[in-house]
């Protein structure tokens, strides 16, 4: 057997290296760019939008790209939970036919692979159709076709946890599908519904390719939905591109703000699932 | 509490190309505790699930003949939840809803229309009550019920049932999974209960029908060899098969 | 009974909501289509994925310098990742103590969050500058560092959270008894690993690989920023590329401007619907078979 062991060593190192390279890129990613942006990050980065010249070094922030990111993720999340929730109720606890519960999660599944560059090529194109102009409203509409197959994906992975005998035990008291549904099922999947709709927020909030052509940019903060909006990422993006050192830096200090609010949904997918479901069943 | 005789005719369950239930006929008497013995696997929680149509839910399941409660047939009925509340389903593990003591108990009511106020209030304590688990509660109602023991849930899921007012328990060897102790006091809490429902009871354990039965029905490999008043069954059986299993050996 | 009709009518509306899903896919790939109508038309497909030449304004829109960069990129990218992400994902599976797989499942998921801008950004701040320097004094060229390799490092950890979760989950799927029974004949743990139990999960890993590859293939706006864009079929790794997701993303602005330019750029979207698409399907249906249940 030392051939045996031997390969056993090696393999095992192999493994502790791959993982360590793992966690080692994860490290450098949040070093290297919080290093370089830190210095930039000021309180008036996120209190102030930006001032003409911004991208060529004036003053201001990227307030506009803040609220911008929050209003367009927070609408888009919420238009999909009001489709994720049902249908993931309905292929749980209605639908009769596993054939047809299983084209509708194909037809998810292929939604779910499907890259935001498409998404937001699509919906440009429906845009140039309707001769509309870019605006956050169109932003909400393609991000919430993003998000939408990723949140009932995950909360049909949630509803399928809760056991057939609490099911049972609901029915069996007499109560319809939807009662059972609203009442019994949601209430033990709740934590798992919670990180869904986390999960779909932190990715709408970061995806620029889906809002590249649909939400326009702005420097303003968007006062009606139909104007256009700036989003973080593309605030990233367009200042690192900018000639003037100052700006790029100020791309890497948007960054970590990006982060950070990416960092807060990630937390509190967490933290919910824990302390806050009191009445969860085993 | 009304009592309301359970009358099967021509009972066939199948599971995809398993036959579980085999042609099954009797009558449930309105009065007193109905055992239905066997040995495990042999369709005692089938045929319970195929009176309250919770067969309705499980996929590939095929069930012909003809379950009359009363006057009513129960797969005829168009609104099975109607059927449902007629007939309390107590299962083997206690399963508590994710909701607090209260919620639990006060849940059928509600959804079968039931108000908050008092008069919910008073249901709940006296459907606690009734299954002695009122002193141990009445001060943390609003706690989470998978706190309770073992033991506790059960009667919990007890009360609850009560709660919506049924004329027949169906019950799937509801003490298997709790200790002794707990178990000898839903038992006894079962006989109390006898003078007001018709109690249709399965269970693996020959001594508990012996405690319990007042009819038995002897289930085997989805047939139905005997049934008669216990006095009888267990005195003079009439089918081999029955002996032997009385006797202990098989099962 | 008033229960009941509120109860049918709610099954109806979610009804339509699933089917809602089932239609999307449809409409979006009829948009695609029919907007890739008109250069589909003018020229022949095979013409449109094979040449090179691409100068729209002239009326050529040879598709291989963007489909040879973007399967280039995504098949060096499942080369850095797959050996490592797997590794990673036995490790966590069958021989991390409690307190790694705490350290190390929390900095997968946090990987797996990360926008894609910020993987550019560090992309363009660190690989970029790396691969400049190693070029200059490891092969004595210069280059600008804005390549294939810059790219396939950087959507190789952007797609090691799938790989590593997915992996994982498979392998731990499968039966404790499978195991005991090798170590029991006295096998040691690498060789239970190397022989029972990833022989078993083999699907299943197979299946993560295809769903990586997918992802890798659409990744737009981490690849655009590191990868060079442009368009010329690479010669080798250290060759700028244009994959074809960078390629929608940089010049949709002149769409409009040009002919066929629309259409050219929406073809590129249908390929990479088709494509990605294909991949996916076939992952599930293996996903599915092994646990009798979609990821």
């Amino acid at each position: 057997m030392k051939r045996g062991d031997f390969e056993e060593k090696i393999v095992r190192l192999l493994m502790i290296l791959s993982a360590l390279l793992v966690l080692g890129s994860l490290f450098a990613l949040l070093t290297v760019v919080v290093w370089r942006g830190i210095s930039a990050l000021s309180l008036s980065m996120i209190t102030e939008t930006p001032v003409g010249g911004y991208y060529f070094g004036r003053s201001g922030g990227i307030l506009n790209a803040i609220i911008g990111s929050l209003y367009l993720a927070g609408a888009a999340t919420f238009l999909s939970c009001l489709i994720s929730l049902p249908a993931a109720l309905y292929l749980n606890e209605y639908s009769t036919n596993s054939k047809v519960a299983n084209s509708v999660r194909l037809s998810l599944d292929v939604l779910w692979g499907i890259p935001s560059i498409v998404y937001g090529a699509f919906a440009f194109t429906i845009m140039l159709y309707l001769s509309a102009r870019a605006s956050l409203f169109w932003g909400i509409i393609t991000v919430a076709l993003l998000v939408f197959p990723i949140m009932t994906r995950a909360m049909d992975e949630a509803i399928r946890l809760v056991p057939l005998s609490l099911r049972e035990g609901s029915y069996a008291l007499g109560s319809t599908r939807l009662e059972t549904a609203t009442r019994v099922v949601v209430r033990q999947a709740l934590p798992g519904i919670l990180t869904a709709i986390l999960l779909a927020f932190g990715r709408g909030i970061g995806d620029a390719a889906s809002v590249l052509f649909t939400a326009g940019y702005s420097d303003s903060v968007p006062r009606s939905i139909f104007e256009p909006a700036a989003t973080l990422p593309l605030a990233v993006f367009f200042q690192l591109t900018s000639p003037v050192p100052q700006v790029q830096d100020r791309a890497y200090a948007s960054a970590i703000i990006l982060l950070i609010l990416v960092l807060i949904a990630s937390l509190a997918s967490r933290v919910s699932t824990r302390k806050l479901f009191r009445y969860v069943v085993g | 509490m009304t009592q309301e005789r359970i009358s099967v005719r021509n009972l066939n369950v199948l599971f995809n190309a398993h036959h579980a239930l085999k042609n099954i006929s009797v009558d449930i008497p309105e009065n007193g505790i109905t055992m239905i013995i066997g040995p495990s696997g042999c369709g005692k929680t089938t045929f319970l699930k195929a009176i309250n149509r919770l067969l309705d839910l499980t996929e590939g399941a095929k069930v012909s003949g003809e379950i009359t409660v009363g006057e009513t047939n129960v797969y005829s009925e168009r609104n099975v939840t109607d059927i449902r509340k007629r007939l309390g389903l107590i299962s083997q593990t206690p399963t508590p809803l994710p909701m607090s003591i209260y919620d639990n108990v006060a849940y059928g009511p509600r959804i079968h229309g039931a108000s908050d106020g008092k008069a919910l209030e008073r249901l709940v304590e006296n459907c606690l009550e009734i299954v002695a688990l009122w002193d141990e509660v009445k001060t943390r109602l609003k706690e989470p019920a998978s706190k309770l023991s073992v033991g506790q849930q059960q009667r919990l899921c007890m009360a609850r049932t009560i709660a919506i007012r049924p004329e027949i328990l169906l019950c799937d060897e509801p003490t298997s999974a709790l200790d002794p102790t707990s178990a000898r006091s839903i038992e006894l809490l079962f006989q109390m209960l006898k003078n007001e429902y018709t109690i249709v009871f399965v269970t693996h354990s020959l001594s508990q029908a012996r405690r319990l039965a007042d009819h038995v029905i002897f289930l085997y490999l989805g047939e139905l060899v005997e049934h008669g008043p216990a006095s009888e069954f267990f005195a003079k059986p009439k089918d081999p098969r029955t002996r032997a299993y009385i006797d202990g050996v098989f099962g | 009974m008033d229960r009941g009709i509120v109860d049918v009518l709610a099954g109806r509306v979610m009804w339509a909501v699933s089917a809602f899903s089932l239609v999307l896919v449809f409409i979006i790939a009829s948009v695609l289509v029919l907007k890739s109508m008109p250069i589909l038309s003018s020229r022949s497909l095979v013409e449109l994925l094979i040449t090179s030449a691409w100068n729209p304004p002239r009326g050529e829109f040879g598709f291989y310098p963007f489909v040879a960069g973007t399967f280039l990129v995504t098949g060096l990218t499942l080369l850095l990742a797959c050996p490592v992400c797997l590794l990673t994902a036995v490790y966590l599976a069958e021989y991390a103590p409690r307190g790694i797989r705490g350290i190390v499942k929390p900095a997968v998921d946090l990987l797996a969050g990360i926008p894609s801008v910020i993987f550019g950004l560090w992309g363009v701040l660190f690989i970029v500058p790396l691969i400049k320097g190693y070029a200059a004094r490891l092969l004595g060229i210069n280059i600008t560092g804005y390549s294939v390799l810059a790219g396939a490092i950087v959507l190789a950890i952007m797609v090691s959270p799938i790989l590593i979760s997915i992996s994982e989950e498979v392998i731990r799927a499968v039966p404790l008894q499978l195991r005991e029974a090798s170590v029991a004949l006295g096998a040691t743990s690498w060789q239970t690993t190397k022989h029972v139990v990833l022989r078993k999960a083999l699907p299943g890993i197979f299946a993560a690989v295809v769903l990586a590859f997918g992802r890798a293939f659409g990744e737009t706006m981490a690849v655009l920023m590191v990868v060079g864009n442009v368009p010329q079929v690479p010669t080798s790794v250290l060759d700028p590329a244009y994959p074809i997701p960078a390629l929608i993303a940089n010049e949709y602005g002149e769409m409009l401007s040009i002919p066929f330019y629309d259409s050219a750029l929406l073809f590129g979207a249908l390929i990479l619907l088709i494509v990605v698409s294909v991949f996916n399907i076939m992952a599930r249906i293996v996903l599915v078979k092994l646990e009798g249940r979609s990821f």
